[in-house]
């Protein structure tokens, strides 16, 4: 803690000019709510401690971000910002090696929203408060410390904290099935980490006992052995990311987690990997990913539309969102395997959008459970009677998830095919060509879901009793929403955030 | 040669008071509580080179460091047991018994010369298996003493062979001497094989871990704690010595020994540990695999094994004891001793059920504990050959293992149970050794000096 303090007061940076934002806040406000949880009496004090922390968090991600964006107005043209390297394990060379680029601080404000909205959400919880947000915020933390570290150890140790947070909270405050889903995803992350532990180690050893990414990024590491890690980590940060056919903790997992839990899963876990996949598989190693471009286009097509056919099948409004979540996490991949550098901004760009939209998506599934008890679609309709706000943002979901223009899905698929078009070849050609065919397939499952359950008769005579939501569901809603508008109708400041990152990234790849 | 003359100090104050007119078992686990914890810290201040005996007995930094982490054990063992140890009948005898094979196993560690080193296996052994007959009206407490103790001659035996074949062979029973006299003749490998056996059997590598299980869940489990904890520990030290320095012109055959071992001992202490239904069982099938994880750490051949080794078994120590300990509390208070009766225990008992999931999410290398830290240093040391299917087995059996830990952790935290375990009221030393082992769970991965200094430390 002396250590912490010290590092604010005298610093011990790379860089000699003012530094506008302190990247280790971002560590340390969450963890101090979460200790401040911890010590908290009653209930009472323990929500209001977590909102006034995942509010500062909030605003930490907008300092970031306005601060990010006058470093880069300023003509501060380094890849990272903001860095910060404190020595850890010395002789093993690893380093809290903090710093951020574009795709983190649109990532770090992505957290951000979907952290408060989860709180918000989360405010009737009853059985063991103290321990459920707790967690939660532990596994923001988690995530905030994963898309600042610039060491792979370090990026390692964030990523495998959240994974007994995510096991307790679906096991215990989950409904269906928890235990068997909760096993089910520990497990399956806990075999995705173990690919990538190893694809770490040897990256490691390859490069001359470096863990550090941006010291690997000027590394020339030989062809073959980029042939063997690639696919270790890859696969390994894919299973975060429901790379098919790893993709099936998804359904289980999101759909017997609490709210708060399957919002944050969906949101931001499967984020960890696509980051993973791009930041440290593909930048890392550009060789490997070229190599294996193909396969993972193919994959990544194949997840697409089967996840969108299996939603269709689907009568469980969880299922139908957990299902919709692999097809749409797709495109990202399918943006990274595409190589270009416009697929990989669509791809970045989906990442922050479809994790706003599907934590919305969840918060909102969520309300209506608390009220109806049930998530059968066949069990509801007319609910746009008795709930008006609810089915207001219940339909501005659903129409983002489908692209609609004016919402963030939108602009995000858009630039991922435009990208992903650029390939002139049949192949790259035919893939994007099945990839849009599943918004069709979406605006199937979703105008089928959605009219079903807020328009038509009402199924139960219970359900004209039901109230509309409260102060703190429409809060959560009202935030995600502006982030989804945000995004969809002046997507530039997303772009101006993404693009050069994305730039370096392709040059990497293109230079070798 | 202080912290032995140290440990036979207390042997002989302890023997006085039995002979003389003994103390109330209250006042006397005190006091032999406050000479363990003097030990302890008397142990970071001793010599920490020198010879003896003409290299009979040698010490360095390193040798001194380890035998500090033995003594925190004992210490913490004799913490954590302290409710059993008040109803024993024969508590100086115990501590007699326990004093003197961790004077042995410091011998042991210190040993330069091959005969000093069996003199103090033997000695290390014997009085342990006496301690795991402790229990005296259980049968299940007798059998396991006679396994151990059969099984144990019988691997002193192939030892006592194989270091005869070693002195026939190079004329030498010096350790630093042999090295020098080593050519890889077939009868010096038949030598070495059998020794290595001998230690095989002391860790339990599978296939000579069968006695293992019965022993652990028929001692008291104080031994069983000593056991796992403090005997696995001292035999791993001077495994890696032994081989690191005697043995290395032989790397290439001991190499591929240890590889294969590895992944036959984590894999079948895995799948053996998913089956149990007994808290004894289960820790001790679990304790076989982390001994396969060690092994990975000791396939590097170089300084990084010896360090992440070392930094482990710090680690262990405060896993394992933390999690022995939480059931010790159980065991002695309600009589419980099966995974199912631990089911809802957080709603009875939360601060041991904290305790316990700390100890094993650390015992899984689960992220912020310690044991995440030690693990991915034992896989990055067994890395540096380049044999990365070697690291992928070893990493894919963290997911096994993690699974049998979730077990324990789902039992206590989510599944019901008509009768729970009642809220049981752990007395204060047990309190504070509880959060002394949780603590260190926390913090010790976190502290980056410990292991740098462990690294600075001469061999």
């Amino acid at each position: 803690m002396c250590w912490l303090y010290c590092s604010f007061i005298y610093g011990n940076r790379t860089e000699d000019k003012i530094v506008l934002m302190n990247l280790l806040l971002l560590i340390g406000a969450p963890l101090l709510t979460a200790v401040a949880v911890l010590l908290s009496r009653n209930k009472q004090q323990v929500k209001w401690i977590s909102l006034a922390g995942s509010a500062v968090q909030l605003g930490l991600a907008f300092m970031l971000l306005f601060a990010f964006r006058q470093e880069r107005a300023a003509g501060n043209n380094a890849q990272m910002l903001f860095e910060q390297n404190y020595k850890l394990f010395e002789s093993l060379n690893i380093n809290f090696h903090f710093g951020v680029d574009g795709i983190s601080v649109a990532m770090i404000l992505l957290t951000s929203f979907v952290v408060i909205a989860g709180v918000l959400v989360s405010w009737n919880v009853e059985k063991m408060t103290k321990e459920f947000y707790f967690l939660l915020l532990l596994l923001g933390l988690g995530a905030y410390g994963f898309f600042i570290s610039l060491d792979l150890f370090i990026l390692f140790f964030f990523l495998e904290i959240s994974v007994i947070p995510k096991y307790l909270l679906i096991g215990i405050w989950g409904s269906g099935k928890k235990e068997y889903s909760a096993n089910k995803l520990a497990l399956m992350l806990m075999g995705g980490s173990a690919l990538i532990l190893v694809g770490m180690l040897g990256l490691y050893f390859t490069s001359g006992y470096s863990f550090d990414i941006m010291t690997l990024s000027k590394t020339n590491i030989p062809a073959a052995t980029q042939n063997l890690l690639f696919p270790l980590l890859f696969i390994g940060f894919g299973v975060f990311t429901a790379l098919f056919p790893l993709h099936t903790w998804v359904p289980d997992g999101h759909s017997s987690a609490p709210t708060a839990g399957s919002m944050f899963l969906a949101g931001i876990s499967m984020k960890l990997g696509g980051y993973g996949c791009l930041r440290v598989a593909t930048y890392l190693l550009p060789e490997g990913a070229k190599e294996y471009a193909n396969i993972i286009i193919v994959l990544s097509a194949i997840a697409i539309l089967y996840g969108a056919f299996a939603t269709m099948m689907q009568k469980d409004l969880k299922y139908i969102n957990a299902y919709s979540s692999v097809s749409h996490v797709g495109f990202s991949l399918l943006g990274i395997g595409m190589l270009t550098q416009t697929a990989i901004t669509g791809a970045l760009m989906q990442m922050v959008s479809h994790g706003v939209m599907t934590a919305l998506f969840f918060a909102v599934i969520g309300m209506v459970y608390d009220r109806t008890h049930t998530r059968m679609v066949a069990n509801m309709g007319g609910l746009m009677k008795v709930m008006p706000f609810i089915a207001t943002v219940f339909f501005i979901v659903g129409l983002c998830s489908l692209g609609l223009p004016g919402f963030s899905g939108f602009v995000a698929e858009m630039t991922v095919f435009m990208g992903s078009w650029q390939n002139d070849d049949a192949f790259h050609r035919i893939a994007t060509i099945a990839a849009a065919m599943s918004i069709v397939v979406t605006a199937v499952y979703i105008l089928r879901a959605t009219g079903k359950v807020m328009m038509g008769p009402i199924e139960t005579e219970e359900h004209l009793k039901l109230g509309d939501a409260k102060w703190n569901e429409k809060l959560a809603a009202i935030i995600l929403v502006a982030g989804i508008v945000a995004i969809g109708i002046a997507p530039g400041w997303l772009n101006d955030l993404l693009k050069p990152a994305a730039e370096e990234i392709m040059n990497r790849i293109a230079g070798k | 040669m202080k912290s032995e003359l140290v440990l036979t100090g207390i042997i002989f104050l302890l023997l006085f008071i039995k002979i003389g007119k003994g103390m109330k078992n209250e006042s006397l686990l005190s006091l032999i509580q406050l000479l363990l914890l003097l030990n302890f810290i008397f142990s970071f201040f001793l010599n920490k080179e020198g010879n003896l005996f003409g290299d009979m007995f040698y010490t360095t930094p390193l040798i001194a460091f380890q035998k500090s982490i033995l003594n925190l054990g004992v210490y913490l063992i004799s913490l954590l047991c302290s409710d059993w140890l008040k109803k024993t009948q024969h508590l100086p005898e115990f501590f007699l018994l326990m004093l003197s094979a961790l004077l042995g196993m410091f011998l042991m560690i210190s040993s330069g010369n091959l005969l000093i080193f069996y003199l103090s296996l033997e000695l290390a052994t014997i009085p342990v298996a006496a301690m795991a007959n402790f229990d005296l009206e259980k049968k299940r407490s007798s059998e396991g003493a006679m396994k151990m103790i059969l099984s144990s001659a019988f691997s002193s035996g192939i030892l006592l062979f194989g270091i005869s074949l070693i002195y026939g062979s190079t004329g030498s029973i010096s350790l630093p001497a042999i090295s020098q006299l080593l050519n890889g003749s077939p009868l010096q490998i038949l030598a070495f094989v059998f020794v290595f056996t001998a230690f095989a059997f002391k860790l339990s590598i599978v296939p000579f871990h069968l006695w293992t299980a019965d022993v652990y869940e028929g001692s008291p489990i104080a031994v069983t704690s000593f056991l796992s904890v403090i005997s696995k520990g001292a035999v791993a030290f001077i495994f890696i010595t032994v081989l690191y320095k005697v043995f290395t012109p032989m790397l290439e055959i001991w190499y591929w020994m240890l590889v294969i071992l590895a992944i036959a001992t984590m894999v079948i202490g895995n799948l053996f540990a998913l089956r149990q239904q007994n808290i004894k069982r289960f820790l001790a099938f679990s304790s076989i695999a982390q001994v396969g994880f060690i092994l990975v750490g000791i396939s590097n051949a170089d300084y990084l094994g010896i360090a992440s080794v070392v930094y482990f078994i710090l680690i262990y120590v405060f896993s394992n004891l933390a999690a022995f300990g939480v059931a010790a509390v159980i065991a002695e208070k309600t009589g419980k001793e099966n995974i199912d009766d631990y089911k809802g225990l957080y709603k009875t008992n939360p601060f041991l059920t904290w305790v316990m999931a700390l100890a094993l999410f650390s015992l899984a290398g689960i992220p912020p504990t310690a044991g995440f830290f030690g693990k991915l240093f034992l896989l990055t040391a067994g890395g540096a050959r380049a044999d990365y299917w070697f690291i992928l087995v070893a990493a894919l059996n963290m997911i096994i293992s993690l699974y049998y830990y979730l077990r324990v952790v789902r039992a206590m935290f989510m599944d019901k149970n008509e009768n729970p375990v009642e809220p049981v009221k752990t007395s204060p030393v047990v309190k504070m050794a509880l959060i002394i082992c949780g603590g260190a769970i926390v913090l010790v991965g976190l502290l980056s000096w410990i292991f740098e200094y462990i690294k600075t430390l001469q061999y």
